[in-house]
């Protein structure tokens, strides 16, 4: 049944659009379009052919008199359901109770929407909405209807297969255009006469990707774009959309406006809200949303950050976090250009020989000094060697942080020497601090790059210590570590790593039909990929590469589906997933291309991967 | 400039431990990475925790290298000040010449120095940013006459000396603090004080070549001893607790004898 707009995670699949007419929501006042799947992209101009989905009609006919509105020009748009709540009493009541319309969403879905009578008679509809699987899943029988999805293609699982295939093109071919740059520029400030307020709305609203975070009370705490002058006005209604279910006891977890996605996370009396038109599932806009929580309480710490709203709820949480806003933008910044860091929860390490791995292993193991906690050495966010104790891993989030922090953020770097900064890593425990020293290194001759550059080239020790007087032990430490390595050639066999950079496919296999492919250990949480040279080293490239692997990890992990392979084929490129126990691996290639092709140069790259396990992964780092 | 002489042969050389505090965004970083590297960075971002540099500040008579911890200045790192001024043989307390409130968190940085720092301590006050001013561009608007070259400040640049700047001060662009404020402040409570533009590099060498005319010789000594590495490893440690005691008005002496040698 369609548990249609709002049920407690996006379902895929039903999206029926109930225009429902809530007095109360005026900001969702378009058509609503049930989607039919959780996200409907509708890619421009050409959609494959839909086969006829029964279900969807099914879906729709609980739903009195919904129009769908079809979005005329091809969109991609992804319409997940369109309101979903997390209501703990998801029962089929409470969401006629909370009317929900769903809304289309489609990238372009606005320019044009064609209301259908009825929802049923949609074959626009299907068209329309192409369902992809959304990973959050359906609740109930929905689900069970999923279940097969992997296994059998028919009905449902059609649609599910279509909304795949066209989201890569999709991506590839609307949203991501030249925009994307603009997306980093400032919206500027408001001056004194404040008589260019239109000038910059107009600009923040052009801005395809919001984070707004803003406190139970409504207090606006930190903004993507735009300060919280200037879009208080949305701020208040932001809040008020979230409090109307608060008040039925109720929590919205998301909604469509058109093309737009909004993915409220809540987290104590922090709302965290992201809202994309950068077709991203709600699933992954709901992790950059757990990093962005996750920085918080690495500046803050969970027991104060709970004081501050304690004592007072009206608490105006953008004072404590003053400095730290430059992490959250950095963060916001990588999620925009696309992370596969975020997208796989994973870290990325340096390509090494597996004895110079060992060799730095055991300098570091040598030169540890005794209130070490955890010691890291990395390369442009990739991790080189680490050592740990034991009994503690290390938390992927938290050396996200880390690397943001270190590397991605200027504030570090910028300071010129070492740094002692006392930080947070929630993963690890989230109520006190740790001191972490940082040192650069220069191994570098000629460090007069361009700043992207440098920063993948850039090479940090990162020393994490439970003492915050010991300083300089971590630095004495460092200056060992440093002179080991020096003596025994790591820095060098660290240079050559960083210079010979990522392979890209044709290196791994010649002539490959491959484009990039990204390729995550399960057991070691750890990813490695090819490199984004040729193809896709420019940041909108870049971008539709990460949109293709968003879709296609967003299909695989649908709740309750099992897929193993996935292969969509669009206008502007062939992706392929592969799921296995030991491993996820993604990859892109030419449209049109020969699926035995592909399939052979993905098993040879996962051989070859496993072939060199050691030198790509880190395995269990160095412990003491 | 300073460091070029630092190649010069043997003269004894002693480590100086000095700290940054003042208000978030008034330019610590930036000057210290004026005095440093000479450079300077457009909108820096905000410093997260502390940096440690070090550079050497060559005198006629002797180097100081000093070791620099440069602040963060936003409230929350404020209880972790404590650490790094502990055994700080002198301080820049830094404001923003066009923000008065950034005046007043220096102002209240300098009592808690006073209070809690070893009571040898030398306070610099430092107003930055005065090429936002109309006397930006020259550099004898503010104290710096005295020692503009580095080898040269021999004699304390006491508050006292900066008094007949202070007219011109006033008729800055930008500017909110005046010189004779701060100047008069600066004199009461004993501090050195310069108005610097870490933009433009006005003043900056001049502050920390005055901070190392005023250390005491005698404060050197044991810097040296301390300097030299083994000493450093505690980053706070002993005199934390003596000095606390009850140095109130002692500190405050010393500050001027140091500054007036």
């Amino acid at each position: 049944m369609p548990a249609a707009g709002m049920n407690t995670h996006q379902d895929p699949k039903t999206d029926g659009q109930q225009p429902v007419e809530t007095p109360d929501q005026p900001y969702l006042s378009r058509p609503s379009i049930l989607d039919h799947d959780g996200r409907s992209d509708s890619s421009e101009g050409e959609r494959p052919p839909l086969p006829p989905r029964p279900n969807t009609l099914s879906l729709l006919d609980d739903e009195t008199g919904s129009r769908a509105a079809l979005q005329a020009e091809a969109t991609t748009a992804i319409s997940r359901t369109d309101i979903e709540t997390q209501s703990p009493e998801t029962s089929e009541s409470a969401y006629s109770l909370l009317a929900v319309r769903g809304l289309a969403q489609g990238p372009k879905a606005r320019a044009s929407l064609s209301q259908l009578a009825s929802p049923r008679g949609s074959e626009a509809g299907d068209s329309v909405s192409i369902r992809s699987s959304v990973p959050n899943g359906d609740s109930g029988d929905v689900e069970a209807l999923f279940m097969d999805f992997a296994a059998t293609a028919p009905g449902n699982q059609r649609q599910d297969a279509t909304g795949l295939l066209d989201f890569p093109e999709f991506a590839a071919d609307d949203i991501d255009d030249d925009g994307i740059l603009s997306e980093f520029e400032a919206v500027g400030e408001l001056n004194e006469e404040g008589d260019n307020e239109e000038l910059l709305l107009q600009r923040w609203k052009v801005k395809r990707k919001h984070y707004v975070i803003l406190s139970a009370a409504g207090k606006p705490i930190w903004t993507r774009h735009g300060d919280s002058g200037l879009i208080s006005g949305y701020v208040g209604v932001i809040q008020t959309i979230i409090s109307f279910y608060e008040d039925a006891n109720d929590h919205l977890r998301g909604f469509s406006a058109g093309d737009t996605r909004f993915v409220v996370l809540t987290r104590g009396s922090l709302h965290l809200v992201a809202i994309s038109r950068m077709m991203e599932s709600d699933n992954q806009l709901r992790l950059q949303l757990e990093a962005l929580y996750m920085q918080i309480l690495s500046t803050l710490t969970l027991p104060s950050l709970t004081h501050l709203f304690s004592v007072r709820p009206s608490t105006d949480l953008s004072r404590p976090l003053q400095g730290s806003e430059s992490l959250l933008s950095s963060l916001a910044d990588s999620f925009t250009r696309g992370s596969p860091s975020t997208l796989l929860s994973a870290l990325e390490c340096l390509k090494i020989r597996k004895q110079h791995r060992q060799a730095i292993n055991n300098a570091l193991l040598k030169t540890k000094a005794s209130s070490l906690l955890y010691g890291l050495l990395v390369a442009g966010g990739r991790l080189v060697s680490v050592v740990r104790p034991k009994k503690h891993s290390l938390h992927p989030g938290d050396l996200q942080l880390l690397f943001n922090m270190v590397f991605e953020a200027d504030g570090v770097k910028a300071g010129g020497g070492e740094s002692w900064i006392p930080v947070c890593l929630p993963g690890f425990n989230s109520s006190g601090y740790l001191y972490m020293y940082v040192s650069f290194l220069d191994i570098r001759d000629d460090i007069e790059n361009s700043a992207e550059i440098t920063k993948d080239e850039s090479v940090a020790i990162v020393l994490i210590s439970p003492d915050k007087e010991a300083f300089f032990e971590m630095q004495g430490m460092r200056d060992a570590l440093v002179e080991q390595m020096e003596r025994n050639g790591s820095l060098k066999e660290i240079k050559t790593a960083i210079d010979n950079g990522r392979p890209s496919t044709t290196d791994i296999v010649p002539g490959t039909v491959l484009h990039h492919f990204l390729y995550k250990s399960r057991a070691n949480v750890q990813f490695t990929m090819s490199s984004y040279a040729p193809e896709f080293s420019s940041v909108t490239r870049r971008r539709r590469l990460m949109s293709m692997y968003n879709n296609l990890h967003a299909s695989i992990h649908a709740k309750n589906t099992h897929v193993k392979v996935h292969h969509c084929v669009s206008r502007s490129a062939t992706s392929f997933g592969w799921v296995t126990p030991v491993f996820e691996f993604y990859c892109i290639a030419e449209p049109n291309t020969n699926r035995n092709a592909l399939a052979q140069s993905a098993s040879k790259i996962a051989q070859w991967v496993q072939r060199e396990e050691e030198r790509l992964f880190i395995i269990g780092g160095a412990q003491e | 400039m300073s460091e070029s002489a630092s190649a010069n042969a043997p003269k004894p050389s002693s480590s100086v431990k000095l700290v940054l505090l003042g208000e978030a965004a008034v330019g610590k970083s930036s000057l210290v990475l004026r005095f440093v590297n000479n450079d300077f960075q457009e909108n820096k971002e905000p410093t997260i925790g502390a940096a440690f540099l070090t550079q050497k500040c060559s005198l006629p008579t002797r180097t100081i290298k000093f070791e620099i911890w440069d602040t963060a200045g936003q409230e929350r790192f404020a209880s972790l000040a404590p650490m790094y001024y502990r055994n700080a043989q002198a301080a820049l307390v830094v404001y923003d010449v066009t923000k008065p409130s950034s005046l007043t968190k220096a102002k209240h940085w300098v009592a808690e120095l006073q209070r809690q720092a070893s009571p040898g301590i030398v306070i610099a006050l430092v107003g930055n940013k005065l090429d936002l001013t109309n006397d930006g561009g020259d550099v004898s608007g503010a104290t710096g006459t005295a020692q503009s070259e580095s080898e040269s400040a021999q004699d304390g640049d006491e508050g006292a000396g900066e008094e007949d700047e202070v007219q011109d001060a006033v008729s800055g662009d930008a500017r909110k603090v005046s010189t004779r404020e701060a100047t008069g402040y600066a004199e009461e409570e004993g501090l050195l004080f310069f108005e610097t533009s870490a933009k433009t590099g006005t003043n900056v060498v001049d502050v920390f070549t005055a901070i190392a005319n005023a250390i005491p010789e005698s404060s050197l000594k044991t810097g040296r001893g301390t300097g030299a590495g083994t000493g450093q490893t505690a980053l706070g440690g002993r005199s934390a607790e003596d000095s606390r005691v009850n140095l109130g008005d002692r500190n405050a002496a010393t500050a001027k004898e140091g500054c007036a040698c």
